[in-house]
């Protein structure tokens, strides 16, 4: 298929300026200027670009909540925290092709009205942030970024701002608490960043793909985008493959595409290892349930996923693969570990119930666990479940609830043998 | 009181002239100071190698704000270091999904080399070895990051020829 999010991933040099307009790059933005304000939002709703952050909502519907007309500055913030395991899309979008992202920054500042936009990248990435500084250096340089933009009458910012590693700033409202300085403790909602956001202002947050995603709207139009992916899910995306196949790595797909070709089909996961049958699938990074290998003829999209008796996610489209040969206990019990560590400890539910859980499922894994004690790791799991703050306590109960649900069967060979009879790690 | 002579650090705790220029862009970022505060500690970490009580204090004199509250945030995000590290830090990913492709025995290999532990530093102060959680390039696994750079499919003879060029 016709790369058009990835085009210039294997373009020498394409993070320079002088290469992504040699690529076509900033066409968008100057169309942008040459439209009416208010005609972008529409375009981006009809073009049906939903989130690539995890979530999925609809991006223009999103811009649309900012309120307009305020004398406060309004801001956007990127979150470029990517760190969802299974997840490797966005690093490659800031490493090989950050005026993408630069270019969809500064058309949602004319289109919104902002003062400036903050991106937020994981503080691991390193070349991601070397890249988009210089990115940005290169802008104010030549004049597409601080006062006066190409004569627009924009005035408008970007600022590269590293987190430090923890996996709950990935939540907007802790990351926009990270960003001004605190621990990364999620906010209640309402209200709603779109009101109050980043210092105290109207702010929206998208995920890095979402921006990169703005310009190439404009360029094919709203019509062409919406015509590439499913129903409610326009545009081509980047799914990422991982873990026991024959071909891992990032693709560009249609959105729709069904999740059985993302795994077998040889321009994408290229299916198991030889000798080897897969046994499970992870959607959309680690925190989406998982599913069985009979349970893959589904759209890869966010509306068909949810649906029974699938009733997963599709996530940030990081699929994670594994066969035979691997303990889908020891999985959730690594994934547990993960979600214990990584609690910002705000909500007892998460905080407390992770750490059981944890330690539940590492006595099951090793074989020192009583049957009772897989019912009640459910019980724990449904009682984090929608008493937290934020998603994580959802994608907590949700994902390691589905392993148990799923794969009883497993759970219960390890109680009953007293031990793990899979390969050791 | 912050002492700048505090001997929890080699010399005194002060920014260097360039980090003072640094710092006042920092400022200018964001609308008020307290924002700058992560940013400053990674400038600070740079500057003197890790964050003592005595750098924190003089992040917090600087950006005005209560010692607790540096201390608080140093403490809650991984990569401030509140202890010494070596020259080199080692983060091998142990996440799903590249458990399942080797990154424990990643983990394993290095230790038996270097004779350390996960979280410990090399008696020569060379190399710090920590285990990371997902660092985006689960498509490679194995993989590790050295000092904010990539090696990714590892081998244990890429492993070694990795470990002898940290010096
Ligand atoms: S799980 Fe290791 S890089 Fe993602």
């Amino acid at each position: 298929m016709e790369r058009v999010i990835t085009a210039n991933w294997h373009v020498e040099q394409a993070y320079t300026l002088s290469v992504y307009q040699q690529h076509g790059g900033f066409k968008s933005l100057k169309k942008v200027f040459g439209m009416e304000r208010g005609a972008v939002v529409p375009e981006l709703i009809k073009s049906n670009l939903r989130g690539r952050g995890g979530a999925g909502f609809p991006v223009g519907a999103k811009w649309s909540f900012l309120p307009k007309g305020t004398d406060v500055p309004k801001y956007l913030v990127v979150n470029a925290d990517e760190g969802e395991p299974g997840t490797f899309k966005d690093r490659f979008i800031m490493e090989r092709d950050p005026h993408r992202l630069m270019e969809g920054c500064i058309i949602a500042g004319f289109t919104l009205g902002l003062k400036a936009a903050y991106i937020y990248v994981r503080g691991e990435l390193v070349l991601a942030t070397r890249r988009m500084e210089a990115a940005i250096a290169e802008l104010y340089a030549t004049g597409l970024l601080g006062k006066n933009i190409l004569g627009s009458g924009l005035d408008f910012d970007i600022y590269v701002h590293r987190g430090a590693g923890a996996y709950i700033c990935g939540e907007e409202t802790a990351l926009i608490e990270s960003l001004e300085g605190k621990t990364g403790q999620p906010r209640l909602k309402p209200p709603f960043p779109a009101v109050v956001g980043v210092f105290g202002c109207p702010t929206v947050v998208n995920n890095v793909e979402s921006i990169a995603c703005v310009p190439l709207v404009i360029e094919r139009g709203a019509e062409w985008w919406s015509a590439q992916g499913s129903e409610k899910n326009g545009g081509p995306k980047i799914v990422q493959v991982s873990g026991k196949v024959k071909r891992p790595g990032t693709y560009e797909v249609p959105n729709g595409i069904s999740l059985r070709d993302v795994v077998f089909s040889d321009l994408y996961g290229g299916g198991p290892l030889d000798g080897r049958t897969i046994r499970g699938v992870i959607p959309g990074g680690t925190s989406c349930p998982v599913l069985r290998a009979d349970q893959l003829d589904v759209k890869h999209d966010f509306d068909a996923l949810k649906e029974k008796p699938f009733e997963t996610m599709a996530g940030t489209s990081g699929v994670i693969v594994m066969d035979d040969t691997v303990c889908v206990v020891r999985i959730a019990a690594r994934i547990a570990r993960f979600y214990h560590h990584e609690s910002c400890g705000q909500c007892t539910p998460c905080r407390e119930g992770m750490g059981w859980v944890s330690k539940i499922l590492d006595r099951i894994e090793a074989g020192g666990a009583k049957r009772a004690e897989v019912d009640q790791l459910l019980d724990i799991v449904n009682n984090i479940r929608g008493n937290t703050i934020c998603p994580f306590g959802d994608a907590v109960g949700m994902s390691i609830g589905a392993y148990l649900r799923q794969f009883p069967e497993e759970f219960i060979a390890h109680v009953e043998q007293g031990r793990c009879t899979y390969p050791a790690w | 009181m912050f002492n700048p002579n505090a001997t929890d650090i080699d010399g005194p705790i002060l920014f260097s002239p360039e980090n003072e220029k640094e710092l006042d862009t920092l400022l200018q970022r964001y609308p008020y100071k307290r924002a700058a505060l992560l940013p400053v500690l990674y400038m600070a970490q740079a500057q003197f190698g890790w964050l003592s009580p005595g750098v924190m204090a003089y992040v917090a004199q600087r950006l005005e704000l209560p010692e607790g509250k540096v201390l608080q945030v140093a403490s809650f995000y991984t990569m401030f270091d509140k202890k010494p590290a070596g020259r080199h830090k080692i983060e091998v990913c142990t996440s799903v999904p590249c458990c399942m492709m080797g990154g424990f025995a990643v983990v394993r290999h290095i230790s038996e080399q270097l004779g350390i532990g996960v979280g410990e530093t090399t008696a020569d102060g060379r190399v710090t070895l920590l285990e990371a959680e997902c660092l985006a390039g689960c498509g490679y696994a194995p993989l590790l990051q050295v000092n904010g750079e990539f090696h990714e499919n590892l081998t244990p003879e890429r492993i070694d020829a990795l470990l002898a060029t940290l010096r």
